[in-house]
């Protein structure tokens, strides 16, 4: 009843293509927007940003890195967690080695640094594809995270192997309390979720997505599979990358290059997954659902803890994460493919009706 | 020159037992079309299983069919609850599938059976055989030569399952097109129930000798990714090519090791399969003994 | 009746073109040409070679031997990017659309030769970008109003009956405003209705676009209606080259049809 479109009839090519073409779905985007950048800064726990809310706005990039690999281009790849590393460390041998180096040009190297990797891993793409592309892509996940483990250099010989970020100054202002961190985030993502998404539905999205459903008749129409692949590659790796770097500075502070291991390739993974591929709403919604599912789940261990005498063990916390997230996978697979993005659509759809059933 | 020797049996032994592991996947994969990336939770489960069930009390003789009955049941609740809804998917939906599994499986066999590493006594011991050190001088251990003969049993065993049997044949229809398959009147649920049964089997036979050598803990699980550069060098279909894969792996990985890896610093046996096989990709998509895949338009 | 048509110069040409995979030769000293602005129709019993030469046409498969000459060029062999860059398009014989993407999308891809815009315009989306991206969309509801498919522009592809695919497709191909067409089968499994809109389409693109097809079908009356001239191929090998009226006629053709032994 309120979330119809009769009425708003789309007069130009332009109204038809834009983003978000309903009236409700602006106010919607508006009032998000005036929640995330004024209501969550001033209201918000130091907790909140530090354990939710930054962690999923830079894992929602990562993710938006994998969804335009693997959702778009059909690249299946289980290696997002090196790339992000490779951009944490270079930017931090960027602000490290260069004198002055402003620290958004140093996310950015990093990025780009990961890019450039991103494209030579992706190189055997153009011959293999499917699940041997999905080894391929393990090789670079093991190969980069011992290269920035046994080259020196890259860690600044830290006996440790540990390096600890820069603090972040954008034109005198350090961004150190968490409300700080989080907007820095936020912005950061908004801009690159918002050129994700003029991406995915430009002409290389469309390149992209002829090259996942059938890249010999995306060769006979004039594409270049070979150039779109590994463009989705740069970018993918690029988005990484950039996630990875601010994973570094803006999240753990001290990182090594464990903490970019397989297991975060398949929690992203899991997000693209179950948020929907080839969407970039999926990544925000597969980023959230990672991310408070654990939480979710111990406060749920606590309160029956604590109320109902049930006492669970915390190892076997992360043990029914496990369960939980192979379950869900199984899941969305069999129910919903497309996953949240899609029930979500599914649901705006059904509201554009209510009450009426049909 | 005899060390040369030493490390390249020590690595096709070792190799032997990838092979094991990569068995398992080409079973399913030949008969199924699925790529199990649960392989590697299912070997995992099946050593905790027995390791658990001798905690607890059961004789060695008891606790092995035990097992063997978990991982049928586990193989029946596969087929039910996950394939069969996924009848006719693409084949990276499965793939994706068996990860979520993958998970499931992990998790719920360390709820079950706790996450300490255990050790796991087979009654064989990790140790020189006698004669050939006498002999050659070379030390050769009485495990890995165990280990190897049971695998080469199973694989002439599997081999000849698969392409003599009036089963095998079916089964190999199956892998190529479900619906089709079902079309004739192949009873798809019970040959998959039976493929992952014995796929399970498998996993238990690497399970045990996996856990013998390295203890019951949650890095097998990591072992079993150690398949996949196995699998693209001999192919996802190909029995022998299991067998050659994994002895190319497991000498490459430790000879390697041993003569490169003092130049790079070591650690090098964590992704030299992988670029090996990533680099035979680029040749050979297909793998050794693979076949060629033609696409029409 | 074929309406007298002006068909102009040799738009292509192939000489002594032969393909083989292994051990089977597909195609053997095949020799014709096409003018611009005619419909021409390839026949033959199945496995004739029909597809084969469309794909070598364009690139998709390199003869052994041969040469093709489009547009005055030379050639041993075509490649796709180039032959699509040179303004030939074609539909597949097995729909070849793009599953995921809805129909807009698809024929939109059509276009992405005339696109230029780079990614980092593509990413921020004002300027070039949109200019080209509004341009486009017009050009597309064009094709869209000429195949009449405009009530299922926002439609998943793979959500659409078989005969709407094949127009979805030969809508992909009309996007890119190409010189020569080439059709593999467009009428295969549409009924009276279906095949004459089709029909209608095919020589609506020749007539008012002035475009040159190139058509593989089966339908005999739908051959003799609308095509200039016949090709007609069996087991790779070309056994007659003329008018409708002419290859009717020709007992070679007859006997390849009704499977006398040879």
């Amino acid at each position: 009843m309120f979330y119809r479109e009769a009425g708003q009839f789309k007069t130009s090519y332009q109204a038809d293509v834009a983003i978000f073409p309903i009236r409700q779905d602006r106010i919607a985007i508006a009032l998000i927007a005036v929640t995330a950048f004024i209501a969550i800064p001033l209201l918000a726990t130091p907790y909140v940003f530090t354990g939710i809310l930054i962690p999923f706005l830079i894992l929602s990039l990562a993710a938006i890195g994998l969804n335009v690999l693997t959702g778009y281009a059909g690249q299946l790849s289980l290696g997002t967690a090196a790339f992000m590393a490779v951009g944490a460390f270079a930017s931090y041998n960027f602000m490290l080695r260069v004198p002055g180096m402003p620290i958004l040009l140093a996310f950015i190297g990093g990025g780009t640094i990961a890019a450039l990797v991103g494209i030579l891993f992706g190189l055997p793409s153009l011959r293999i594809r499917g699940f041997y592309l999905a080894v391929a892509t393990l090789a670079a996940q093991f190969f980069i995270l011992w290269f920035l483990t046994k080259v020196g250099w890259v860690t600044n010989y830290s006996s440790s192997g540990v390096i600890t970020a820069q603090p972040i100054v954008i034109l005198g202002y350090a961004f150190t309390t968490p409300p700080a961190k989080y907007l820095l985030v936020l912005s950061i993502v908004t801009l690159m979720a918002l050129a994700a998404k003029n991406m995915a539905r430009g002409n290389v999205g469309r390149s992209w997505m002829a090259v996942r459903d059938m890249d010999v008749a995306a060769e006979v129409i004039g594409i270049r599979p070979m150039r779109a692949k590994l463009l989705a590659f740069a970018v993918s790796s690029f988005y990484c990358g950039v996630a990875g770097a601010l994973f570094a500075y803006a999240y753990l502070g001290t990182v090594e290059p464990e903490a970019f291991n397989l297991d975060l390739s398949f929690r992203i993974l899991f997000m693209v997954i179950i948020g929907g591929m080839g969407t970039i709403l999926g990544s925000f919604l597969g980023s959230a659902f990672v991310t408070l599912l654990p939480v979710l789940l111990s406060v749920t261990v606590r309160y029956l803890d604590s109320n109902l005498n049930l006492h669970i063990a915390e190892s076997a916390i992360s043990n029914l994460e496990l369960m939980v997230f192979g379950g869900l996978i199984i899941f969305f697979l069999i129910v919903e493919p497309h996953g949240l993005a899609r029930l979500w659509q599914i649901a705006k759809e059904k509201l554009r009706l209510w009450p009426f059933p049909h | 020159m005899q060390f040369f020797f030493e490390v390249l049996i020590g690595g096709l032994l070792s190799g032997v037992m990838y092979s094991l592991v990569a068995l398992g996947f080409v079973l399913i994969y030949k008969a199924s079309g699925v790529f199990n990336f649960a392989q590697g939770a299912m070997v995992f489960l099946a050593a905790l299983t027995y390791v658990g069930l001798l905690e607890q009390g059961l004789p060695a003789l008891a606790a092995l069919p035990a097992t063997l009955a978990v991982m049928v049941v586990l193989a029946l609740v596969i087929e039910r609850v996950v394939l069969r809804p996924l009848v006719n998917q693409p084949q990276i939906t499965l793939f994706m599938a068996t990860i979520g599994l993958t998970f499931f499986i992990e998790g719920l066999a360390q709820i079950v059976w706790g996450a300490n590493v255990r050790g796991l006594d087979l009654g064989l011991q990790d140790e020189p055989i006698q004669w050939v050190t006498d002999t050659t001088g070379m030390v050769v251990s009485k495990f890995d030569l165990v280990a190897a003969g049971v695998a080469a049993i199973l694989v002439t065993l599997l081999a000849l399952f698969f392409n003599r049997t009036r089963i095998g044949r079916a089964l190999r229809a199956v892998a190529d097109d479900h619906q089709a398959a079902l079309a004739v009147g192949i009873p798809l649920q019970q040959i998959w129930a039976i493929v992952w049964g014995v796929a399970g089997a498998i996993a238990l036979v690497a399970g045990l000798l996996w856990g013998a050598r390295n203890g019951v803990q949650y890095a097998l699980t990591f072992v079993a990714l150690k398949a996949l550069p196995v699998l693209i060098l001999g192919g996802f279909e190909s029995i022998p090519g299991a067998i050659v894969g994994g002895l190319i792996i497991g000498a490459s990985e430790k000879l390697a090791e041993v003569y490169l890896g003092p130049f790079v610093g070591g650690g090098i046996e964590g992704w030299f399969p992988y670029v090996l096989a990533l680099l035979f990709l680029l040749i050979r998509p297909e793998g050794l003994f693979g076949e060629k895949i033609i696409r029409r338009i | 009746m074929t309406p007298a048509r002006s068909s102009g110069a040799v738009l292509l040409a192939v000489d002594n073109i032969s393909l083989s995979f292994g051990g089977v030769k597909a195609l053997t000293g095949i020799t014709f040409d096409v003018r611009e602005r005619e419909i021409r129709a390839i026949i033959g019993p199945n496995g004739a070679g029909k597809s084969s030469m469309l794909n070598v046409i364009n690139g998709v498969y390199h003869p052994q031997q041969g040469t093709i000459t489009f547009r005055g060029e030379v050639r041993r062999d075509m490649n796709t990017h180039r032959s699509a860059a040179q303004g030939i398009a074609r539909t597949f014989q097995n729909i070849a659309l793009f599953k995921g993407m809805s129909v807009l999308d698809n024929i939109l891809t059509g276009r992405n030769l005339k696109m230029h815009a780079t990614l980092i315009e593509q990413a921020i989306y004002l300027g070039r970008a949109r200019r080209e991206e509004l341009e486009n969309r017009r050009k597309v509801e064009e094709v869209i109003d000429f195949l009449e498919i405009q009530h299922i522009r926002k439609t998943p592809v793979g959500k659409l009956p078989y005969g709407l695919q094949k127009r979805v497709e030969l809508a992909r191909a009309l996007a890119a405003e190409p010189i020569l067409l080439l059709l593999d089968e467009p009428m295969a499994g549409m009924n009276i209705e279906e095949k004459q809109d089709m029909c209608r389409f095919v020589l609506d693109v020749n007539e008012q676009f002035g475009t040159t097809i190139v058509l593989i079908e089966h339908d005999m009356g739908v051959v003799m209606d609308i095509s200039d001239r016949v090709i007609v191929l069996d087991y790779g090998k070309k056994i007659g080259d003329g008018t409708p009226d002419e290859v009717r006629g020709n007992q070679a053709v007859i006997d390849a049809y009704l499977g006398v032994a040879n």
